[in-house]
């Protein structure tokens, strides 16, 4: 009995020791990539950043190429909603705040003008069906028939020219920027018929969606449909949604991205700020279906 | 170090070290409960909402600021919970309880060396997995074989419920049909039944309060599944009209909303309120599953049997 005890303490304590150096280990990995790098760039420091999921993809990328040229620089890069991270850097949580929306929608007035913006690109929303709608002859739709089709006003495609087809709507919740987006801009505030529109979580099962469903229309950012997807872009009032249009004023169903610093920001973050609105970086930007801010021709709606 | 002294010292230790651990689960649960009504009472008491109209009324439309005033009515997802567990209920049950007889009277050997893994497997699978088959098989196959434009429904949720909460009652209420008593069987077979009688007319009732708990815990199960149940509802916040409608649950508006929704607002306080009642369900049920395990006497069978097992067990140990 008493020897099992032994046993028993001795394995504990082993345990314990493993963890302990399991830990030690990862402080001696950490410290070590840290000298590594310091040789080809001297900027250092660490920069947090909250907010928008749907600018996030794109953080996420322009983070790896800057730490590409500065590897001293940790950045963390947190979703949570574009609410939570302008709460969080007017709060002094975080060091930039990604927002789909301007900072005077979700703060009051004092706090929201404290707070300095950056938009670090455009994103364009543009309305998806499945092919069968556009195989019917649908292929652009004016603003008035958008807006009562997404109200629930026209619920069959052949009111606007197409096939004998219930027209099913798929949608973002409404606590999404994409819908924000989409609603100010492409319905001119009207609000979407909730009680008729399936909402899905995010833009890529909305894709899904709409690419398996008959009938069916949505909206995405461009961002989701570089790639191949198997749906179908809509032109609104005979303008196609691109990137080009966009930058010409054309397409009117875009918002910038902003990137808030609670006050002048410091030094390694102005630095983050300026690549990820860099020329060089605005190549890989519109690779990655996002648009240049600075291309903007037409600097407000 | 072999001295009395040090055996008291581990005893004492070990016996803190326990309790301890026993305290902190109990703690934690209370303190879980409570951070939920803190949280969720926002909407009563900051948003001034009523709780009848949060539980009565089909009209959702909070709006994310700090101000509040939109309306926060969650009958919609009260209803589309209840139809799709209830209906995953209504298509488990049977089979599970079929296949529970068949591994425990009809072929116990078949059953504990080869039906008992597979369905403990199955219970492991993780719940995306469902979702996720749901949604490329059963979504398809119910919009081909129905001829809808959309196959996103009640009928498809009620399914992928039913499939995953099928092995908790087979194995839960498998369980309870063993633990009756051998003799009850001999009993019923020497006043002349025959075997579907014994099953019948004594091993069922015998087992009842056992198999209401593991209904009620596949309901519970069924209850708090989220993600497998988002991706084939079809979340459109209306009150279904018909197993074919698309419409919410409780758990599927709080997973839609949480990511974008901000802290202290109206709709982030309305989740947490969702996430409350969650709750204070699944308090129900287990207050359901005591109360009915303790209600009736063919349970102290069982009992007695466990207790004898667990002396005879203590007993092994210190030989």
């Amino acid at each position: 009995m008493k020897k099992q005890f032994g046993k028993k303490t001795i394995a504990v304590t082993m345990s314990v020791m493993c963890m302990v150096g399991l830990l030690t280990g990862c402080g001696n990995n950490a410290s070590s990539t840290g000298s590594d790098g310091s040789d080809d760039a001297n900027l250092t420091g660490s920069i947090t950043a909250a907010g928008s999921s749907a600018l996030k993809p794109l953080v996420d990328d322009a983070v790896d190429a800057f730490n590409e040229k500065y590897p001293d620089v940790n950045i963390t890069v947190d979703a949570g909603g574009s609410g939570e991270g302008l709460k969080q850097v007017s709060e002094g949580t975080v060091d930039i705040g990604n927002s789909d929306v301007e900072a005077s929608e979700k703060l009051d007035a004092a706090k929201a003008a404290e707070l300095v913006d950056h938009r670090v690109c455009v994103v364009t929303m543009a309305p998806i069906v499945n092919k069968d709608v556009t195989e019917s002859g649908v292929t652009n739709l004016t603003k008035q028939q958008l807006i009562d089709i997404f109200t629930g006003k026209i619920t069959n495609w052949k009111e606007v020219g197409g096939a004998d087809e219930n027209i099913v709507l798929i949608t973002r919740p409404e606590s999404s920027g994409t819908r924000a987006t989409f609603k100010k801009y492409a319905l001119d505030g009207a609000d979407e018929a909730s009680n008729k529109s399936m909402e899905t979580d995010d833009s890529g099962v909305l894709l899904q969606n709409v690419k398996s469903t008959k009938g069916a229309i949505g909206y995405v950012a461009l961002s989701y449909l570089v790639d191949e997807t198997g749906v179908d872009t809509i032109s609104i009032d005979g303008v196609e949604p691109t990137l080009e249009n966009t930058y010409s004023g054309k397409y009117p169903v875009w918002t910038y991205e902003h990137m808030y610093t609670k006050g002048t920001p410091d030094e390694v973050t102005q630095e983050f700020l300026d690549y990820i609105m860099s020329d060089e970086y605005g190549e890989k930007m519109e690779t990655l279906g996002y648009g240049v801010s600075s291309k903007m021709q037409v600097k407000e709606h | 170090m072999n001295s009395k002294k040090g055996m008291f010292a581990k005893e004492y230790l070990w016996r803190t070290i326990v309790t301890i651990c026993g305290l902190f689960v109990i703690v934690i649960t209370l303190v879980i409960g409570a951070f939920l009504v803190y949280k969720g009472s926002g909407t009563f008491l900051k948003f001034n909402h009523t709780i009848g109209e949060f539980l009565f009324s089909a009209d959702w439309a909070p709006v994310d600021n700090m101000e509040g005033g939109g309306s926060v009515g969650t009958l919609i997802f009260i209803v589309g919970s209840l139809s799709t567990c209830g209906l995953g209920l209504l298509i488990a049950t049977p089979f599970a309880l079929g296949s529970a007889i068949f591994m425990t009277e009809i072929s116990p050997k078949f059953g504990e060396k080869f039906y008992r893994p597979v369905i403990q497997i199955f219970a492991g699978i993780p719940s995306v997995v469902y979702g996720w088959v749901g949604l490329t098989v059963l979504v398809p196959a119910i919009r081909n074989i129905f001829d809808r434009q959309v196959g996103h429904s009640i009928l498809a949720a009620g399914l992928v419920l039913a499939i995953m909460i099928f092995p908790t009652i087979t194995s839960v209420s498998a369980d309870a049909i063993r633990s009756v008593p051998r003799e009850y069987r001999m009993g019923a077979y020497g006043m002349g039944s025959t075997r579907w009688q014994t099953i019948y007319k004594i091993v069922l009732p015998a087992s009842a309060s056992g198999i209401f708990s593991a209904i009620i815990l596949g309901l519970a199960r069924a209850f708090g599944e989220a993600l497998a149940v988002a991706m084939v509802i079809g979340q459109t916040t209306a009150l279904p009209t018909s197993i074919f409608s698309t419409t919410k649950s409780l758990t599927t508006e709080i997973t839609a909303q949480m990511g974008n929704a901000m802290e202290g607002g109206e709709t982030k306080t309305a989740l947490w309120t969702l996430a409350l009642l969650l709750f204070l369900i699944s308090l129900l049920f287990i207050f359901l599953i005591h109360f009915l395990s303790r209600k009736k006497p063919e349970t102290s069978g069982r009992a007695a049997k466990k207790s004898i097992r667990a002396k005879m067990e203590a007993a092994n140990e210190q030989n």
